[in-house]
Parts: structure tokens; C-alpha cells; sequence
């Protein structure tokens, strides 16, 4: 990785909005794992280690619940939903009215996508802070859009009589279930991508808690 | 007349001793997993099971509002249906209880009009229709079933039940325990089902019928129902009383 430039400031909202979401995330993948688990989506034999899921000590949970650890899986996950959503909204909405995603995420085109993608791979892309480039500016619309259909597909298994529309937009009840895994997994990929990024530019943390990193003047 | 008053401590007590086995047998297949464990999850907090279930109780709201009375869940062909359902329950298919149709009486109580208890020959002499439609259970795994039976309107108007009240409660000769909202139980896809694949519902699977609700988690759809009762007091439910969600609506 070459010498981090630029100056990067992230607003308050959005500071805000993303560590809500960070831990909204969390929850909801760590419970749905937990959910997952009890009956599998995928016909494969896996299940997540129940130590890195979320829903109570399933040896505990017994004496103190009398019931083995899903029903606080599924209230994490019912409850931290209202959150991501009501939160993601608000995201969206300072996205599209203060500019954010026309400035950071527009334009892409796929030359510059495949041009930065090649220097990346070569570990020639330097990271200008308060920049993204052509790979960043994807892999954020990915990511929306991964949300989006997890999301969606979830309202579809949550409600397959009320949302049955939705519910049928992705292939039935037991489609919609893989749907759902597929969309986690993305979105699981594209926060191990995003953490190793940010690990290797710790300046991208600060800026994402204070508001600001780098300096203003430009350099070369 | 509540779900407590009918309810024997000791019926109640060797059914949980029976939970508890059932899930050590379980345990042990993954005892090697559990042994990574640390014993600590911030699930089992007090405050957060508060906070939790506050969240739970909303959700029973939220549910209450995006139900629509008039909305029928999907349907099937005949042939998508499953001959052998599966067996759900905390005990095995040998366990569950078998109701005896010369002495089983449905017995009625709470907010109902006319509570003489119900035979099952005249349960059974009710009008009935048949639905082919998506079981969904809590767990994540879904059936598509055959079952016919009675709409629950049609019974609940036939014992003059005050429809205006708010659940509808159940109890279950296994000693199971739960209660559905009024709007669900007139649902017109909501029925006493007597059939399951045109046979008339083998003990496991509910004798002399179950409540089959396509627009509820299956833990909600009591089987070997004994007693139903109507009442405007928040009951508790066998699951819910050990976290699950109240309404739990599809």
C-alpha cells in the first residue's frame, strides 16, 4: 500500500448512522446464524459454531429459560431489524438529498472499475483519503444492494402470507430462505474486505469516529 | 374460567422433566461443540431478556397491524401436498397422548354462550372444507399439507362465542397451552382440522383434530385440543412463556 494522502471528513449523521448499523449488523448475523442452525436453509452439512452466534449460552439457556437458545435468537433478530431498517432509511436519505452517493460513489464505469481493480491486484492503487476509487465505489453499491436483498428476502420468509408477493418474487418460502443466506454471506464478505481495508488504513477508523483524518493541503 | 385453573401442577411438572430429557438427549450429540463454549453470552442477562421481550411485545403489536383479516394464504395443487407430514413435538410419536373418541369431550369456557362440551362424533358431523397449504414452523423448515376440517368461525358462531372479545385460548391433552388473537381465529383459513392426506388425523398428528392456522408459526396450531376458551386477558403459551413470540403471524 503506497503513502495515504488526502483529508477525509465524514459528517456526523453518517458517523452515526454507521456504527448504529455496525452493530445492528452484528446482531443480525450473529442471531441469524443462531436461526439458521436449527434447521438449515442450505442442503449441505454445516452449521455456524454456536460460540460465534448470538442467542444465549444453549447449555445455560435450559435451567434459565427451560428452551435451548432459540427464542432469544429470534428476538435479537426481530428486534435489531426495526433498527437496520429505520436506520439504513435514514442512510439513504442523507445519501441521496446531501449528494453523498452522487459525490463518493458516481461516477463508475467499468474501465475505471477493471483500471483500478488491476492496480489493486498489482498493490499499486494508493488510498487518497475523502476519495473512493472505481473497486470502493462497487463494492459500496454491492454491499447496498446485498442489504437490499437480504432485507427484502427477509420480510418474504417473515411474512410469506402477508408479504406473499415478495415472498413469491424470490422463488417461494423455501427459495427466499437461500436467498436470505446468499444475501448474508455477501454482505459478510464485503464487511471482511471492509475491515481489512480499514485495518490497513487505520486513518479511514478515525475518520469514521472523529469525523476527521489527513490534512487538508494536497500532496503528492 | 383461565387456562391455570384447568391446568394440573403435576401434568405440568412431568412435562417439563420430559422437555429437559429430550434436550439432554439432544445435547449430548453436540456435547464436543458445547465444551468451546465460554458460558457467557449477554443473552442470558436479566436486563436483556427485559428489554428483549419488551421488543417481543411490540412486535405482537406490529404483527396485529400488518394482518389482514381478508388476506388468504397461497394454495397449492393436491399434488404438491405431503403424505407423510413430519412429527413435531417435545416427545416421541409413541408418547402422544390417544384420545379416546367414546369418552373425549371438548369442554368450552370463558366468553361463550353455549359450553355444552362437544363429542367428537358431533365435532366431526360440522360442515368441513379442505385446504392444501404452506406449514411454517418456528424453526425454519416448511410442509406443504392436505387438511380438512371445519373453519373455527363456523364453530365459534355455532357456540354463540363473543367474537368482539380479544383471544382465543387452547389447551391440549399433552398439556400444552397457547392462545391466538380473535381476528386470526376467524380467519376464514383458520380451521378444526379432522383430516390430514383425506385420513381422519392419526393420534400423532392431533386426534380428534388440531387447529390448523396457514397464516401462523406451526407452535401456534395446538394438536389433541381438549379445552377452548374465550377471554379479553393476555394468556400466557407453553413457547411463549419460554420467549417465542406471541402473535408469531406469517
Amino acid at each position: 500500500m503506497s503513502k495515504v494522502t488526502g483529508y477525509q471528513h465524514h459528517p456526523l449523521i453518517l458517523r452515526v448512522t454507521h456504527w448504529i448499523n455496525a452493530a445492528a449488523m452484528i446482531v443480525m448475523i450473529g442471531s441469524g446464524w443462531r436461526i439458521y442452525n436449527w434447521h438449515p436453509a442450505l442442503p449441505v452439512d454445516f452449521i455456524f459454531p454456536p460460540v460465534v452466534s448470538l442467542g444465549g449460552d444453549p447449555v445455560l439457556s435450559q435451567p434459565i429459560h427451560t428452551e435451548d437458545g432459540l427464542a432469544s435468537a429470534l428476538m435479537w433478530h426481530f428486534g435489531a431489524m426495526w433498527v437496520l431498517v429505520a436506520n439504513l432509511l435514514v442512510y439513504l436519505g442523507y445519501g441521496i438529498f446531501s449528494g453523498h452517493f452522487r459525490r463518493d460513489f458516481l461516477p463508475l464505469s467499468p474501465r475505471a472499475f477493471l483500471r483500478d481493480f488491476m492496480d489493486a491486484a498489482r498493490g499499486r492503487l494508493a488510498h487518497r483519503l475523502g476519495e473512493y476509487n472505481a473497486v470502493q465505489r462497487v463494492f459500496y453499491w454491492g454491499v447496498l444492494a446485498a442489504m437490499a436483498v437480504t432485507i427484502l428476502s427477509g420480510l418474504g420468509i417473515w411474512k410469506p402470507v402477508q408479504f406473499q408477493a415478495l415472498t413469491a418474487l424470490f422463488g417461494g418460502y423455501e427459495a427466499a430462505r437461500v436467498v436470505h443466506f446468499l444475501g448474508m454471506t455477501a454482505i459478510v464478505a464485503f464487511l471482511a474486505v471492509h475491515l481489512a481495508l480499514a485495518l490497513l488504513v487505520p486513518q479511514t477508523i478515525k475518520a469514521m469516529i472523529t469525523g476527521h483524518a489527513g490534512t487538508k493541503e494536497v500532496q503528492s | 374460567m383461565n387456562a391455570g385453573i384447568l391446568r394440573t401442577g403435576g401434568a405440568r411438572a412431568s412435562l417439563v422433566a420430559d422437555i429437559e430429557a429430550r434436550l439432554l438427549s439432544k445435547r449430548t450429540l453436540g456435547l464436543g461443540a458445547l465444551t468451546l463454549l465460554t458460558g457467557c453470552d449477554i443473552s442470558d442477562n436479566d436486563q436483556v431478556q427485559k428489554v428483549l421481550t419488551t421488543v417481543s411485545r411490540w412486535n405482537d403489536r406490529a404483527q396485529a397491524l400488518l394482518f389482514d383479516p381478508r388476506r388468504l394464504a397461497p394454495t397449492f395443487d393436491e399434488s404438491r401436498a405431503v403424505r407423510d407430514f413430519r412429527y413435531n413435538a417435545y416427545f416421541g410419536p409413541d408418547d402422544a397422548p390417544k384420545l379416546d373418541p367414546d369418552t373425549y369431550r371438548l369442554r368450552l369456557s370463558g366468553l361463550i354462550a353455549d359450553k355444552k362440551p362437544w363429542t367428537v362424533a358431533d365435532l366431526y358431523a360440522l360442515p368441513q372444507q379442505a385446504q392444501v397449504t404452506r406449514h411454517v414452523c418456528v424453526e425454519g423448515w416448511s410442509m406443504i399439507g392436505k387438511w380438512t376440517g371445519t373453519p373455527l368461525s363456523v364453530f365459534l358462531q355455532r357456540i354463540g362465542a363473543d367474537t368482539t372479545a380479544k383471544y382465543l385460548g387452547y389447551e391440549c391433552a399433552d398439556g400444552y397451552y397457547d392462545s391466538i388473537d380473535m381476528p386470526t381465529a376467524l380467519h376464514p383459513q383458520t380451521i378444526m382440522a379432522f383430516k390430514l392426506s383425506d385420513q381422519v388425523l392419526p393420534a400423532k398428528y392431533g386426534y380428534p383434530f388440531k387447529i390448523r392456522i396457514p397464516t401462523k408459526l406451526g407452535f401456534k396450531q395446538p394438536k389433541w385440543v381438549t379445552t377452548l376458551y374465550v377471554t379479553n386477558r393476555p394468556t400466557g403459551g407453553f413457547w411463549v412463556d419460554r420467549g417465542y413470540n406471541w402473535f408469531s403471524g406469517s
